[in-house]
């Protein structure tokens, strides 16, 4: 509490427990629903897939990891319901942004690293996520959280190997942070 | 009685649009808890804001007790809830890939998204390389095939695992959240940081 803008802009973030609630609650109603849980990686494959398919259909035969996933999904692969789950989240996460007064064209970054080391962390650390999502069969979302609140082996040994990982490196990385 | 597609209770496109309907909760969420933000989520992993791991466990176990009790009260058949299935191999290097990526970038998926739906221009990039790395690995997958296949362990529960019931096993998990928790207010006044 050093300053006010320090405290304005915390306030208005929500309480993190009851945020934690309300994402279980969504959590609950996904998997009452459609019985299975959250996901974002998912719906991310399904880009990827479609846009091979779309592009160039001679190179999605000589992959057999796309070409079994859009075997899966009768019809086209956008016709997931992760991928309309993703769309929500884009107008939820607006919607939030923009009732809070978030929204803002910016490259955030700690003042001690430049905008430019900033992307091309990020650019890396997406690149890796997205890898890691497929060889672990989903991200933070669909394997680790929606894992546990199955109480699912895999999703708590991904999200141990997520968080510990990221614990054990935080050191090499933390020019780009603290 | 849920889980509703399943049983066929509702129809695949009311599934669907149910699904977006979810997503806006999803995005609000996280949006709304301050996963938007890269200096936010970052911040457990050097005890500044410890908001990830507050929100990701409650959540957890609000989910986890929620279909617990909706199954207890026969509203909800967990036979036929989806667990993730348990690949040890994969599910360990994919993992410490995700975590790398994660102390890189700042973001995982789902939370680059909401970052990205409020202007985060680091978020959009992270985003171009999620989709350069999906691509990337379903180019190579001849390269990870044995290891995405290996130590296939079927679709156990921890607890089973562990030889407890579930809701014991929901209990400890609860006490060990809580401990972190303590942990966890109390790093936020140690390892303070200044906002930008």
């Amino acid at each position: 509490m050093n300053s006010n803008s320090t405290t304005g802009r915390s306030r208005k973030y929500l309480n993190p427990y009851l945020g934690g609630v309300l994402l279980g609650l969504v959590l609950l109603a996904a998997n009452y629903v459609s019985g299975r849980g959250l996901g974002a990686s998912g719906a991310i494959k399904s880009v990827v897939a479609t846009t091979i398919e779309t592009v160039d259909k001679d190179s999605f035969s000589t992959m057999p990891f796309m070409a079994e996933y859009a075997e899966s999904h009768s019809g086209s692969p956008m016709k997931s319901w992760l991928v309309f789950q993703m769309l929500g989240v884009i107008v939820g996460g607006f919607l939030s942004g923009a009732f809070a007064g978030r929204l803002k064209l910016k490259v955030e970054h700690s003042p001690k690293i430049t905008s430019r080391r900033r992307l091309i962390f990020a650019l890396a650390g997406g690149v890796l996520f997205g890898f890691g999502s497929q060889l672990g069969r989903g991200c933070t979302s669909g394997s680790a959280l929606s894992g546990m609140a199955v109480l699912s082996l895999g999703g708590f040994i991904t999200m141990m190997a997520i968080f510990g990982t990221a614990f054990a490196l935080a050191y090499f990385f933390r020019r780009n942070w603290i | 009685m849920g889980p509703l597609a399943p049983n066929e209770i509702i129809s695949e496109n009311t599934n669907f649009l149910i699904a977006f309907f979810i997503g806006i909760g999803f995005g609000w969420v996280l949006e709304s808890s301050g996963f938007s933000s890269s200096r936010k989520l970052a911040g457990i992993f050097y005890g500044y804001d410890t908001v990830v791991l507050k929100v990701f466990f409650t959540a957890a176990i609000t989910a986890m007790l929620g279909l617990l009790f909706m199954s207890l009260f026969g509203w909800i058949d967990l036979d036929l809830v989806y667990v993730n299935p348990t690949f040890l191999s994969s599910a360990i290097v994919g993992g410490v890939v995700m975590g790398a990526g994660f102390i890189m970038g700042g973001f995982c998926p789902g939370t680059s998204f909401c970052g990205a739906a409020i202007g985060k221009i680091d978020a959009m990039v992270f985003i171009a390389g999620l989709f350069i790395g999906v691509y990337g690995f379903a180019f190579t997958y001849g390269w990870w095939e044995k290891l995405y296949l290996a130590k296939y362990l079927g679709e156990p529960k921890v607890s089973e695992k562990l030889g407890m019931s579930d809701g014991l096993f929901g209990l400890l998990l609860i006490m060990a959240a809580i401990g972190m928790f303590i942990v966890a207010e109390w790093a936020e006044k140690k390892f303070a940081r200044e906002e930008y």
